[in-house]
């Protein structure tokens, strides 16, 4: 017998990931929740059918959604995630003894419970003192915020379902308004390659760039991701995410890492040809 | 006379016998030898594609299965029967040229060449234009204006009684239910007043179908005992645009309204448009409560966060005062701008713009959002954060401002009269004292700032012009561009 999740990646393309056997499966209020063991990738968790995170490639995500905008501010100490109801984003910014408030916003509480149960490398730091969880939309939440936080990070799936909120103009406005003078948002901001994830990065670039006077984009290479080549956003009122960087000081923190380091952060601001072309798109148009 | 019904129906309205007679002719794979000649879509591969088969499948002719719109006696004529049991009528037609077709069909029941109809003067543009197809006369009711929103409310009723009054051989009047914005007019007492005096009562309920189905909704035109009411189905009914209910009360004869239907309505009736309103209707009999429950209880929200972000103004039924706001609609989401110092019409543009969300519609000093079954939190929540930011973006003095005034209409020739008159293309802003002889409106919402037969003002001039500069989509003239204006020839 063989057991293979599948994920389309395009309606042309799939990603098969063989299962030794499925976990849990429930629908959410909000949407289907699956987990998994496989030999390849280890255990790894769907929401609507799509891959969030695996056990062997979560932390090239996690990694760099976090330590990117850690490097460049020189002191964060409030910072507002949005979405990682898994937890892996919480686990990286636990790392940091500058933090003194957390504030976790995750709509679909089921998420939580379930990376609680079945994912402990990643849900390993929700009981963190500095920690506070709210399950609540997060548009619903950031509008009720202004000149609060150091750091916001959006940790959202993809703009097709619950997400979607999180990929709109009004989203990232009310979250330049809840950062502070000198804060930083960084985001999830999908896919150059197949086209339709390209749209959405587009789409989120260019709102993005009407929001906030500095908007660069970054990169990493994960593994289960559709194409594997997947950005970030780095969106700021004052600090570049290259020019800003203090290497000196982050290292010194002695912080332990198996993807980021300074060298790569600068690294990974360098884009393709092909993803600048697109996002001059975006950045042009008036 | 006042119906109480138990909200319990007469008929089973459980069947739809039009979508039950489709699914019927589906199977017996009858071979078409008549119109239309895509022939359940063979015909046309790419329409198919685009529609998909099982659209096209019921894009069918009368046939004896089918009944015919025109001359209903099969399953047209029960699926009518039982529109008319859920609205507690004693006839519904089905309508297929929108509610349009409906408000002409009732005018025309009501009231011929040179005979008198009383209506407020904040009516869709539908009523007017029957009024040009009839020879009517309209007597308008000034509407209150409630100052701080700049919006036309309901008639008051001693408003009507001194209409009615200066008007005794008025033949019908006609009343919004309720208006654009959400607003009700006493309907039972003005129904009460208007039969009293033997004048005929119409009903403009393009915005009030759910006042049928839902709890705790205002009165509707039936149960209040009016002759005529139309219903814009495919507004909160939720059937497919076009389609339309004209609903009847027992002293009306419905043969001869079927009549007065016939002079214009279609002789090739969309299936999709009738079956649409057969399944609609079943809908909102079974589950029209729990519908619109739940359409309240998001409009309720929002208004609730709306109010909370600050400039903006949604009201609800704090506004009624017993009279000319005799009840609201609290399913409608009507959100006041000014004090935001952006006119309704320069945030429905932002939202479109700047936020990808399309509302239904703003005017000067107003927003409408049309909130429905189709509606969840997540989009409610785009919408209010998108109003959120427009506030910390775009806010500006109020200063310069102007609310919306009601202009009391002078009726210089009656509508019919001025429309076929000779006339003259004159310049909007030379065109003061001269006889309007078409239609100026904002759409939507599509109320008349001038209709035929009115005499241009200076005050109406600016006004037209201040719409304009705030981008209002003005309509109505022959002169597209709404530079020139088409006034009688000769005329004093």
């Amino acid at each position: 017998m063989e057991f293979w999740f599948s994920e389309n990646h395009t309606e042309n393309v799939k990603l098969s990931i063989k299962v030794d056997k499925q976990l849990f499966s429930a629908e959410s209020e909000f949407q289907r929740i699956d987990v998994f063991d496989s030999p390849e990738f280890g255990r790894f968790l769907t929401l609507d059918g799509f891959i969030m995170l695996t056990e062997k490639d979560e932390f090239i995500y996690h990694e760099m959604i976090t330590h990117v905008p850690m490097a460049v501010h020189p002191n964060p100490k409030s910072v507002l995630v949005i979405g990682a109801g898994d937890g892996g984003a919480i686990r990286e910014l636990a790392k940091y003894d500058c933090i003194e408030s957390i504030e976790l916003v995750e709509i679909d509480k089921m998420v939580i419970d379930t990376s609680k149960e079945y994912l402990p490398n990643t849900a390993c730091c929700f009981d963190d003192p500095r920690l506070s969880i709210y399950y609540q939309d997060g548009l619903k939440y950031i509008r009720k915020h202004e000149n609060k936080y150091d750091i916001i990070i959006v940790d959202s799936t993809d703009p097709f379902g619950p997400g979607e909120g999180l990929f709109t103009k009004e989203f990232y406005g009310n979250c330049y308004k809840a950062l502070k003078d000198d804060g930083i948002m960084v985001n999830q901001h999908e896919s150059p390659f197949y086209s339709a994830d390209a749209m959405a990065m587009k789409r989120a670039h260019k709102r993005i760039v009407e929001s906030f006077p500095i908007s660069r984009v970054y990169q990493a290479h994960i593994p289960t991701y559709p194409s594997g080549h997947w950005l970030f956003g780095f969106a700021s009122k004052k600090y570049h995410p290259v020019k800003n960087l203090n290497s000196a000081a982050w290292n010194k923190l002695g912080i332990e890492t198996r993807y980021y380091n300074t060298n790569l952060h600068k690294g990974s601001f360098y884009l393709p040809n092909y993803v600048e072309k697109m996002l001059g798109e975006c950045e042009n148009v008036e | 006379m006042f119906i109480e019904r138990e909200g319990l129906f007469l008929k089973n309205q459980d069947r739809a016998p039009i979508f039950e007679a489709l699914e019927e002719m589906k199977m017996t794979r009858t071979v078409p030898f008549d119109v239309p000649g895509h022939k359940r879509g063979k015909g046309n591969k790419e329409l198919t594609d685009f529609l998909g088969e099982k659209c096209l499948m019921v894009d069918v002719n009368s046939m004896k299965l089918l009944d015919n719109l025109c001359h209903p006696t099969g399953v047209i004529k029960e699926a009518e029967e039982l529109a008319a049991d859920a609205f507690g009528a004693s006839h519904a037609f089905f309508m297929v040229g929108g509610t349009t077709s409906s408000v002409q069909a009732m005018v025309l029941s009501a009231v011929k060449k040179d005979e008198k109809i009383i209506l407020p003067r904040n009516v869709h543009r539908s009523v007017i234009n029957s009024l040009i197809l009839c020879g009517a006369i309209p007597v308008y009711i000034n509407p209150q204006m409630n100052e701080r929103l700049g919006i036309s409310l309901g008639m008051t009723v001693s408003d009507v009684k001194k209409a009615i009054m200066q008007n005794k051989d008025a033949k019908a009047i006609l009343i919004n239910n309720p208006t654009y914005y959400g607003i009700c007019s006493n309907l039972a007492e003005i129904t009460k007043l208007a039969h009293e005096n033997n004048m005929l009562v119409l009903v403009d309920e393009a915005h009030g179908t759910h006042f049928y189905f839902g709890e705790n909704m205002p009165a509707t035109a039936m149960s209040a005992g009016a002759d005529f009411s139309s219903v814009s189905m495919h507004k909160s009914g939720g059937s497919l645009t076009q389609s339309s209910f004209l609903l009847c009360g027992e002293n009306v004869n419905e043969n001869y309204v079927r009549q007065i239907i016939n002079l214009t309505q279609t002789t090739s009736g969309s299936y999709l448009l009738i079956s649409s309103l057969d399944i609609s209707r079943r809908n909102l009999a079974r589950n029209g409560k729990e519908i619109f429950a739940k359409v309240y209880e998001l409009s309720e929200y929002a208004r609730e966060e709306i109010n909370q972000i600050g400039d903006y103004y949604a009201y609800s039924k704090e506004l009624v005062n017993g009279d000319s706001i005799y009840d609201f609609d609290t399913t409608k989401l009507s959100v006041n701008t000014l004090d935001l110092g952006l006119a309704g019409i320069e945030v429905y543009d932002l939202l479109r713009d700047e936020y990808d969300i399309q509302i239904e519609f703003g005017d000067i000093g107003n927003i409408l959002a049309y909130i429905s079954v189709g509606d969840n939190r997540k989009n409610i929540e785009r919408l209010i954060g998108a109003l959120s930011e427009i506030r910390r973006i775009y806010k500006k003095d109020k200063g310069a401002m102007i609310k919306h005034e009601y202009i009391n209409p002078i009726v210089a020739l009656p509508p019919q009269q001025a429309f076929y008159a000779e006339k003259k293309s004159t310049e909007i802003e030379n065109s003061v004292g001269e006889i309007c002889c078409e239609f100026v409106m904002c759409y939507p919402p599509g109320i008349p700032i001038l209709a035929p037969g009115e005499r241009v003002t200076k005050e109406i001039v600016d006004y037209i012009f201040y719409a304009k500069e705030k981008g209002c989509s003005l309509t109505g003239p022959e002169n597209m561009d709404i530079v020139k204006l088409n006034v009688l020839k000769g005329g004093t």
